[in-house]
């Protein structure tokens, strides 16, 4: 845990000075059904700006559905979402991202036959004005983009110190690696907000700490607020300002990691004393 | 960044031009033991190279995909800039300024810088840990301290309790410390820019400064890696350095043609020797990889001209060009074969500017075309014109490999003491065995012990803050002890290093004993990763083994024999057996050496794990640690030597996670192989006694 102990006071303030700011996006009494299924239960909360907002809670607890309902790709059957103040309506994906939202996945969805320049610039893909005859012939205007996002693209290669597999094709890398480009293809976006899925899943410790470090970089030196889904409990509690605790679909707890700890609520729902 | 960056999207326009290539004119290798004075310290030389040179690049980095270059009018002014910015911090003459970071052009600026204000600048090993970092801070007593990012600053202020001296720490990579308490810390680019601004009032007093420098002034202090105790600071002056530089440049006819590739530690003498005192006097490129992890590639893109790695690159480089043979098709391993097979006599033959037949030369030709130059090219080596080795004796396989390939891979011998000029070996006078005649300038002397001396005007200032060590290192007369014992060889005059003096003994029968000099044969051999023979003081040698993991697994999964461990692996009867043949070829070699036949391997055994640092049984840069070694299996090398066939042993381990464990394991001391070995010997001690008659003309 090197990553958070070297640094811990600073980076604490500076986020506690952002987290005072207004709401980013605000989720009101959010239920979402999948035929008989509930899988959130009238949820409630906010993301504030520059912050780094984690959602927890034991398998099967609704995360990622939350998540898919912040990133718009679910439409909940009830409630409202609201984002920078303004009620958000059913969007396609690519609206969304046009918002200003970016995320990775789970499952790494990365195009494994690219290589990692190939994939990262991509997520350039809703910057590019130039249309597909203007890129065909490659001159001008077109060659002008491209030169600009390629700089953008190397820019975020170099913070996530991936220049060694620049080059390297996405598929033939680790799994911690490809975890990195992912994040690299969000980032590019220039996300204000920044959704992660489980950005540690499947990591040793070693790719835990650097992630982290990342993760705390890319709101520190961007200012993004990143909202995140992690089983990680040393993790969650390390890096995030404000955590969000679900069990069975439902809100059981929200606050800092300290509150978070010591509620009753949660460390039933994680030792497992309330069910059964 | 400095310099606003071009964006290409090209990779391929990013490649700088390569130099041209015309014929050199021969060395002239006259003794000079001064530099001229109006060159006589490193701020003098980079304000010449920034007229004589001018618009030639002086420093290239690869930043954001693409090579930034700087020429040596911006060089200097760069540096001038940062002079002045840390003259108005407050630095003082004789002032430490600690450069701690991966090979940036901005620390090269930052070594002239300092010395352009008379302070002086101490690189420290970038991955020191906190402990190692704060004894040289504590020990140079630095006020100032330039370092790369986060990392680096974090390191220091952990340690500022113990470094209370520490004024400034100046950083190059501001990220993740835009929130850190900056009354202490500043941005090297802000420090320019206010050097840059006051530059009309500060000039000067840096002229002054830089004026009343003199070439027996401190140009640099670096800190021994500390194999034993702690690590001393070796003062070297500009004298030692410069003229060191220039005897080397003319030795080799480097000029500002010349392109190097500045990848090992900042810390390390011979960065500081190529990169910054070659480098500066010839006027030739540095250019600075964007990360450690992409060397091999910025090499190829750069193309070296002028190229040092220690034997492990050379070693590693290889073994990957091996294993990826071995996954190729029939046909073309035959064709790398044959190509190399011929390339091994003619290949040295042209270097060397033998006389070479017209079929062979023709052959050598076509296997060029298309075998062996796109060989080179994958290794990043095609344009290597002198290329250099030392640190640790070279396989004389690995070596001729290189030289097959057309590349003039030469060897050294020096040390920290001496700014690494002791020895070297001349174009077309290269032996393997040999690490060649005394440099320009140097003179060699072996003492009755065996230990190599010299005298040299590259010889260290002293040990800083420490006249006692100084005082045990140099005589009156101005010999250094180098610890190392050799011998000049009988044949061709050049020297031989054979080990470290303190290990070198002789057996009970009187004959000469170096381990070294086996262990190295041995560890020639791919599926051998360390070896430690023993026999001081005994009636015969023996030896452990370690397994190389990789290569025997490889060789295990070839013909289908199942382990499950190292321990299961290296006990398996069939790898002691291939062990045990390479052990004998070894001996037959060791037969053939005037002065050390006598240290042919009786018995042996392989090692149930490997020897690992967090045990203390090797150095974190690999080196054996004997003395550890012999107490903790003492009771297998005594097995060795009173003839017993197994051994039941339990050795303490250390895991990664600081854990400790035992392992438990019947050693057998491989009848099988000690049987074929003992043939083996005697069948050596029968070639050596014809031998031996026409071998010991001494």
């Amino acid at each position: 845990m090197s990553a958070q102990a070297q640094a811990p006071a600073p980076s604490a303030s500076a986020s506690e000075a952002a987290v005072a700011q207004v709401p980013v996006m605000e989720l009101i009494g959010i239920t979402l059904r999948f035929g008989g299924v509930t899988a959130i239960k009238d949820i409630s909360f906010d993301i504030r700006e520059g912050e780094v907002r984690a959602i927890i809670g034991p398998n099967g607890a609704g995360k990622s559905s939350m998540l898919n309902v912040i990133s718009g790709f679910y439409h909940p059957q009830e409630g409202e979402i609201r984002y920078r103040g303004e009620l958000r309506a059913s969007m396609k994906p690519y609206e969304i991202a046009r918002l200003g939202v970016a995320r990775t996945f789970q499952n790494i969805a990365l195009f494994k036959g690219m290589s990692t320049l190939d994939n990262i610039m991509t997520g350039r893909l809703t910057h590019m004005r130039s249309g597909l005859f203007a890129q065909a012939i490659w001159k001008g205007a077109a060659e002008r983009e491209e030169i600009a996002q390629r700089e953008r693209a190397e820019r975020i290669i170099d913070f996530l110190e991936i220049q060694s597999i620049r080059k390297a094709p996405v598929g033939s890398l680790s799994y911690g690696m490809q975890k990195r480009v992912e994040l690299g293809r969000a980032l590019v976006s220039e996300p204000s907000l920044l959704l992660l899925d489980e950005p540690m899943a499947g990591m040793n410790v070693e790719e835990k700490e650097d992630m982290s470090r990342f993760i705390l970089d890319v709101n520190e030196e961007f200012g993004t607020t990143i909202a995140l889904i992690e089983h990680d409990m040393g993790v969650v509690m390390d890096i995030s300002d404000r955590v969000v605790v679900m069990d069975y679909g439902a809100k059981i707890g929200d606050g800092t990691p300290d509150e978070v700890r010591n509620d009753q609520a949660v460390i039933d729902a994680y030792l497992g004393v309330a069910h059964d | 960044m400095m310099i606003v960056p071009q964006w290409n999207v090209s990779d391929r326009t990013s490649i700088p031009a390569r130099d041209d290539q015309r014929p050199r004119r021969t060395p002239a290798l006259t003794s000079i033991t001064t530099v001229p004075p109006e060159l006589g310290t490193f701020p003098r030389v980079v304000q010449r190279n920034a007229t004589r040179f001018a618009e030639r690049p002086a420093y290239r980095e690869k930043a954001f995909g693409i090579w930034q270059s700087w020429t040596w009018t911006q060089a200097h002014e760069q540096i001038r800039a940062l002079a002045a910015g840390l003259l108005d911090l407050g630095l003082m003459p004789g002032d430490a300024v600690a450069i701690i970071g991966r090979n940036r052009p901005p620390f090269y600026w930052t070594v002239v810088a300092a010395q352009y204000c008379g302070a002086i600048p101490v690189p420290v090993y970038q991955d020191a840990n906190a402990d190692e970092a704060a004894y040289v801070m504590e020990h140079c007593g630095a006020r100032f301290a330039v370092v790369d990012d986060q990392e680096q600053v974090d390191k220091l202020l952990e340690i500022a309790e113990r470094t209370p001296q520490l004024e400034h720490i100046l950083y190059l990579d501001a990220r993740g410390l835009r929130t850190y308490d900056h009354r202490r810390l500043h941005e090297l680019a802000s420090v320019q820019r206010c050097g840059r601004e006051r530059l009309a009032e500060l000039g000067a007093e840096l002229e002054r400064r830089s004026a009343a420098a003199s070439g027996t002034d401190a140009a640099v202090v670096l800190y021994t890696s500390g194999t034993t105790g702690r690590p001393k600071g070796v003062v070297l002056s500009h004298d030692n350095v410069l003229v060191t530089a220039m005897n080397s440049c003319a030795f080799d006819a480097l000029d500002e043609r010349e392109s190097i590739l500045a990848y090992l530690p900042m810390a390390w003498v011979g960065d500081f020797v190529f990169s910054m005192a070659q480098a500066t006097w010839a006027g030739f490129c540095v250019n600075c990889p964007e990360n450690a992890g992409t060397m091999h590639a910025d090499l190829r893109e750069i193309g070296a001209t002028y190229f040092f790695a220690p034997p492990r690159f050379f070693e590693g480089l290889l073994t990957s060009i091996r294993i990826r043979m071995e996954d190729a098709s029939a046909a073309r391993r035959w064709l790398f074969d044959g190509a190399l097979r011929r390339a091994r006599t003619t290949g040295p033959a042209l270097l060397e500017g033998r006389p070479v037949g017209w079929t062979d030369r023709l052959l050598h030709r076509i296997d060029h075309a298309l075998i062996l130059a796109p060989l080179l090219n994958a290794t990043g080596l095609s344009s290597v014109r002198v290329g250099y080795t030392a640190g640790e004796a070279i396989g004389p396989e690995i070596f001729d490999f290189y030289r097959a390939l057309g590349i003039n891979l030469k060897q050294l011998y020096g040390q920290t003491e001496a700014c690494v000029f002791l020895t070297q070996q001349p174009d077309g006078q290269v032996h393997p065995d040999t690490v060649g005649v005394p440099c320009t300038g140097v003179e060699i002397r072996i003492d009755a012990d065996g230990e190599v001396h010299y005298r040299s005007p590259g010889a260290f200032r002293e040990y800083y803050k420490n006249p006692e060590a100084t005082a045990g290192t140099r005589d009156s007369e101005g010999w250094v002890a180098t610890g190392d014992a050799g011998f000049f060889d009988s044949g061709n005059g050049h020297l031989r290093i054979i080990d470290r003096a303190k290990d070198v003994g002789t057996l009970a029968n009187g004959h000469l004993f170096a381990p070294k000099f086996v262990e190295n044969k041995l560890k020639f051999y791919p599926d051998i990763l360390e070896a430690v023979v023993f026999g001081r003081d005994r009636a015969f040698c023996t030896a452990f083994v370690n397994i190389d993991l990789s290569a025997v697994g490889n060789w295990a999964e070839r013909n289908n024999i199942a382990y499950a461990s190292y321990q299961e692996l290296a006990a398996h009867p069939k790898v002691c057996a291939s062990i045990g043949e390479h052990i004998e070829q070894v001996n037959r070699s060791v037969a053939e050496d005037e002065r050390l036949f006598d240290c042919q391997i009786r018995r042996f055994l392989v090692l149930h794990k490997e020897l690992d640092p967090d045990d203390g049984e090797i150095t974190r840069t690999g080196k054996v640690r004997r003395r550890i070694v012999e107490d903790k299996y003492g009771t297998l090398i005594e097995a060795l030597h009173d003839g017993s066939t197994t051994l039941d042993v339990e050795t303490e381990v250390t895991y990664e996670d600081g854990r400790r464990g035992t392992i438990r394991a019947v050693l057998a001391l491989h009848d099988v192989a000690t049987v074929e070995v003992a043939q083996v010997a005697s069948d050596t001690a029968r070639q050596r006694s014809g031998a031996g008659t026409r071998g010991e003309p001494a």
